[in-house]
């Protein structure tokens, strides 16, 4: 703490940071396992009663999941000082990865490509119509997920990266509204985002008030 | 389960059978809990032996059922049903039971009863379902049918599946069994039938009474509000890469049977 009361300029996300030692490829790695073992287990008969189904949600679950770690990594970094931002692009473009495959089984292993019935279904079904939307949503944020796109588009990139507040929250709403009644997975899920979306309403006054004590010392000493 | 003698019924189908493991390990029994494996995981302390199945209401003759005396000396037959949830997925299955007509004529209905209520179990301490501080749908599991559609050949109780007793997961020791309608109609673990005059309260009717209606027919021509119903999967029979979908068929195939009881209605209003 005493590191910090000397230097009051220095912004909390530019402290050394000892999380940032490990390289980014390994996430992707990791990323893709759920994604390769459950095709495994499906193409193997060990996905249960209904594989493709199973596959499905399985892949929606981690395209869920992914978009819940690329949301914490700026709470993580507000609470604890520990700055992950560096395995935030790979974490947001698993996410899409994940949509894309979830759709993807959607449309060739559960509707066998029938156009007609995935446009029908599309347009008509609300909780289609949301996910679609959300992972449509999703593209733009991968397409820019470069540093040349953040050098080029500058403040504007953190603006249409906003988009993944409202893509998230469809992707909650897409869950809870497949499923009958209020079972506690989707709503786990949606209550995590929910609070994570929140946090970016309170984290302006969080981080003054975590500041504070420090700032008035700082003034003192001068 | 204890093997079950059976004579060959009416209205089989020559549509392959669902492989026991998946009729018996995938299914709705939110008393055990959401999943589609919570019924067969968590139902191992369920006692469904001895059982009291109450018949009364607007009847000459109110009686209390020994379900255990029911299934050895009822005449049973084999039914060979083609099941549709409501979900979009179905199976086909060897139920073993007997008409619910000739167990509700027993107690000679009033001519004042028109529709036949059903009440399920609720034993918290053996259904993890029932327990806990958020419940998904009220207990006990309520549902009902129209006296002329209890009464209907195609109605049957059944206590057995594939040559067994059923499982616990399945609803033991008697459960309802309506092939025409969505497999929520089917309420489990059957502990009343009330012989009533005014349509009952049905447990997903009342939880989401634009998605769930009382008569829950199946019919590919009416959406569930938020998915279609014009397709289904076979479960057990599509693999992971021949999945497909099959049409959904009105009334599930039954309609010669039973489109006949809602002559002149509206389908689409009394979904």
């Amino acid at each position: 703490m005493h590191g910090r009361v000397q230097s009051p300029g220095k912004k909390v996300a530019s402290r050394p940071n000892r999380w940032n030692r490990l390289p980014v490829w390994p996430i992707y790695v990791a990323g893709f396992i759920p994604a390769v073992w459950s095709f495994h287990l499906g193409a193997t008969g060990g996905l249960g009663a209904d594989p493709v189904k199973e596959f499905e949600h399985l892949l929606g679950l981690w395209t869920l999941r992914f978009l819940i770690l690329t949301l914490l990594i700026t709470p993580i970094r507000d609470i604890t000082g520990a700055s992950l931002l560096k395995y935030r692009r790979a974490l947001g473009l698993l996410a899409f990865y994940y949509g894309a495959m979830h759709f993807s089984a959607c449309m060739i292993l559960d509707q066998a490509l029938n156009m007609t019935m995935i446009i029908k279904d599309i347009v008509k079904r609300p909780f289609i119509t949301i996910g679609m939307a959300a992972l449509i949503l999703m593209v733009p944020l991968a397409v820019t997920s470069n540093n040349l796109s953040i050098r080029k588009l500058g403040p504007k990139w953190n603006r249409l990266h906003r988009l993944i507040y409202v893509i998230a929250a469809g992707g909650a709403l897409h869950f809870i509204m497949s499923v009958k009644a209020w079972p506690a997975e989707p709503v786990i899920y949606a209550g995590i985002i929910v609070t994570l979306i929140a946090w970016r309403g309170i984290r302006k006054p969080f981080l003054r008030w975590k500041r504070g004590p420090r700032s008035r010392v700082a003034a003192v000493s001068r | 389960a204890t093997p079950l003698k059976a004579a060959k019924g009416p209205f089989g189908t020559n549509e392959i059978v669902t492989p026991k493991k998946d009729a018996t390990t995938y299914n709705n029994f939110y008393e055990f809990g959401t999943d589609k494996s919570a019924p067969s995981a968590n139902s191992g302390k369920f006692k469904p032996l001895p059982w009291t199945l109450r018949v009364d209401g607007l009847v000459h003759k109110p009686r209390d059922f020994d379900v255990g005396e029911l299934i050895s000396k009822t005449p049973l037959e084999e039914r060979i049903y083609r099941m549709r949830c409501v979900e979009a997925w179905s199976m086909v299955i060897p139920w073993i039971g007997f008409p619910l007509a000739t167990l509700l004529k027993q107690v000679e209905p009033l001519g004042s009863a028109k529709y036949v209520a059903f009440t399920s179990v609720y034993r918290p301490d053996e259904m993890p379902g029932q327990r806990g501080l958020f419940q998904v749908l009220e207990w006990p599991y309520v549902e009902g049918l129209r006296l002329d559609e209890a009464m209907h050949p195609l109605t049957i109780l059944a206590v057995g599946l594939y040559g067994e007793t059923l499982p616990n997961a399945n609803g033991a020791p008697i459960r309802l069994v309506v092939p025409w309608k969505y497999g929520f109609k089917g309420i489990k673990s059957i502990t009343r039938i009330s012989f009533v005059e005014k349509q009952p309260p049905t447990t997903w009717n009342l939880m989401a009474p634009n998605e769930y209606g009382f008569y829950a027919n199946v019919n590919p021509e009416v959406d569930h509000p938020r998915w279609s119903q014009a397709t289904e999967r076979r479960i057990g029979e599509d693999g992971f890469f021949s999945s497909g979908r099959r049409k959904t068929l009105p009334f599930n195939g039954y309609g010669e049977q039973v489109a006949s009881l809602y002559a002149g209605m509206d389908l689409r209003k009394f979904y």
